[in-house]
């Protein structure tokens, strides 16, 4: 089977969720990757070097500049004349990409996939994770979205792969690129992190949570998440939220400040190795799913803690 | 401007699932069901749209079984004028929701189809996106503002580092995330009135659609269980704990 991977990047590097999604792929067969952007050659020369990848295809047209979905599924489309699967990671982009191509082969995606059980069978979480369907595809070609943290990243160096330029019809002329807010932050990225010290809405407001929670993610060298009360109380971005409508991770260490554990939660965040909980309740639903459980009052805890650090 | 606001039956968001014994499925039987919260928000978004003068009419639509038409009233109870029903006991997958919507789309030549991101039953995240592809349409995913501009519409969407804003010209797609709006409570005066207003029945095979599932559920089964864990009674203890992690 030849795979169709969808390198996910910044215009400088790819991404981690490409390496993780190329690891998936090559479960299933060839792996070519597809690097679509505009002036993005020096991605593509990365992803040449990526372990496992047989085929980088080059996509530059400022019509891809921002992987706006009309423009982008096309160009796929073309490509998956001569693939048999396309895996994107599930991030917003894979997202909101992958489905417009699969509609466009009339084929079902398989979204989120957590393992790779056959050539044409996968587990999947549905129900906020609360459950793990089996399922098989029928359709001639697959097109599959890639849950990162349940595969470990390909090495990004080791590989040669051949480079080849594509076109595709460009721009669709049915949307266009406005503006973005991207929020920057030293920290960690939230979805590769080892650590994250996430809180919720027990920190009462934006100050208190940034005095509280960020010393504690910087002596641990951590990235800071939060629940969906903390960020519609606009203590933190959205781009903080960690839950089945946020970022899914699966860290090393998740230590949840003040959270309660909503079954929204933690289908975020109960795949983290070791999950540290620290609550005044001591009948708060996350101690049901922490390896390590404090009950005290975060205000005390959580200077104290970071002092002792 | 006409919009088409989809919505879909599903179990209620504060129901924890549980997996059937046999792996079959998950168990329905007597658990809540509502609509799904992030449809509320669809429906919100076209009722404000509507309130500001830039659509006439809501139209609220739901491929599911019977049960779904108590859905439909709780969209025109929020402010839908009227609601089509495409009923099925069948389970029906996103590209054959899709492909139903597209036919009613040509009926009913909405300007915007504003659809949930995710159905928190599935959690495909799929139909908005495969019925934009299937009309050639533009698409504005996980929208947080949504601006009518003339013949175009801009939506700021949520993404991964943060918020990104495109334009679309109309008609278009949209799905919402959950920050878009606060959806409202329908009132009892109006839950009355909603039992009024027009729901049309219809079926797949009334749109031509083919419905058969491309994917099949093998097993359905409990994710991994966690093993129990420990409390610590000091923050020292705590700080024990995270050397030994290797983490502090």
């Amino acid at each position: 089977m030849k795979t169709l991977v969808w390198v996910e990047h910044d215009n400088a590097a790819v991404k981690d969720a490409t390496l993780h999604t190329v690891t998936a792929a090559a479960k299933l067969g060839d792996v070519h990757l597809l690097v679509a952007g505009a002036g993005c050659a020096a991605v593509a020369e990365a992803a040449a070097q990526i372990a496992g990848v047989a085929k980088v295809h080059l996509a530059d047209d400022a019509a891809y500049a921002h992987a706006l979905a009309e423009n982008v599924a096309p160009l796929i489309v073309g490509l998956m004349a001569d693939h048999d699967a396309f895996l994107a990671p599930a991030t917003t982009t894979g997202k909101n990409v992958a489905p417009r191509v699969a509609a466009l082969l009339d084929v079902m995606q398989v979204s989120d996939i957590l393992s790779v059980e056959g050539e044409k069978t996968f587990t999947r979480p549905i129900y906020a994770g609360n459950a793990i369907a089996t399922v098989e595809s029928s359709d001639a070609k697959l097109v599959i979205t890639v849950r990162t943290t349940a595969f470990d990243k390909a090495e990004a160096t080791g590989g040669s792969a051949s480079l080849e330029a594509v076109a595709g019809a460009g721009d669709a002329g049915l949307s266009s690129f406005v503006g973005a807010e991207i929020a920057t932050s030293e920290r960690p990225e939230l979805t590769s992190a080892k650590v994250i010290v996430s809180g919720g809405r027990a920190l009462k407001d934006a100050e208190t949570f940034e005095a509280t929670i960020l010393p504690l993610a910087d002596k641990l060298g951590a990235a800071v998440g939060a629940s969906r009360a903390a960020v519609d109380a606009g203590y933190v971005p959205n781009d903080y939220q960690v839950g089945q409508t946020g970022k899914i991770v699966a860290p090393e260490v998740y230590i949840a400040v003040g959270i309660s554990g909503a079954i929204q939660h933690l289908a975020g965040m109960k795949d983290s190795k070791t999950i540290i909980a620290i609550n005044k309740d001591e009948d708060a639903p996350i101690f049901q799913v922490a390896d390590i459980g404090l009950v005290a009052d975060l205000f005390d805890a959580v200077p104290e803690l970071t002092g002792k650090l | 401007m006409k919009i088409l606001v989809p919505v879909k039956r599903v179990i209620d968001y504060n129901v924890k699932p549980r997996v059937k014994a046999d792996g079959t499925g998950v168990d329905l039987a007597n658990v809540k069901m509502s609509m799904n919260p992030f449809d509320e928000i669809a429906v919100e978004e076209a009722l404000k749209i509507k309130e500001a003068g830039s659509a006439e009419e809501v139209v609220a639509v739901s491929v599911g079984p019977a049960k779904a038409a108590d859905t439909l009233r709780t969209a025109m109870a929020m402010g839908a004028d009227r609601a089509i029903l495409v009923q099925t006991d069948e389970e029906v997958e996103p590209l054959a929701v899709a492909k139903i919507l597209k036919a009613i789309v040509a009926e009913e030549n909405p300007g915007l189809v504003i659809l949930g991101k995710q159905a928190i039953d599935d959690d495909s995240n799929q139909t908005g996106q495969m019925l934009a592809a299937l009309l050639g349409r533009p698409q504005g995913t996980f929208a947080s503002k949504v601006v009518i501009e003339g013949d175009a519409v801009a939506v700021t969407r949520e993404v991964d580092g943060g918020l990104e804003t495109v334009k679309l010209a109309l008609p278009a797609i949209v799905t919402t995330d959950l920050r878009l709006n606060e959806p409202r409570y329908a009132s009892l005066p109006n839950i009355i009135k909603a039992k009024k207003k027009p729901l049309d029945t219809k079926s797949p095979a009334d749109y031509g659609v083919d419905i058969a599932p491309r994917l099949k559920t093998l097993t359905v089964a409990e994710p991994p269980v966690r093993s129990a864990g420990i409390k610590v009674e000091s923050v020292d203890a705590l700080v024990a704990k995270l050397k030994e992690l290797g983490v502090a």
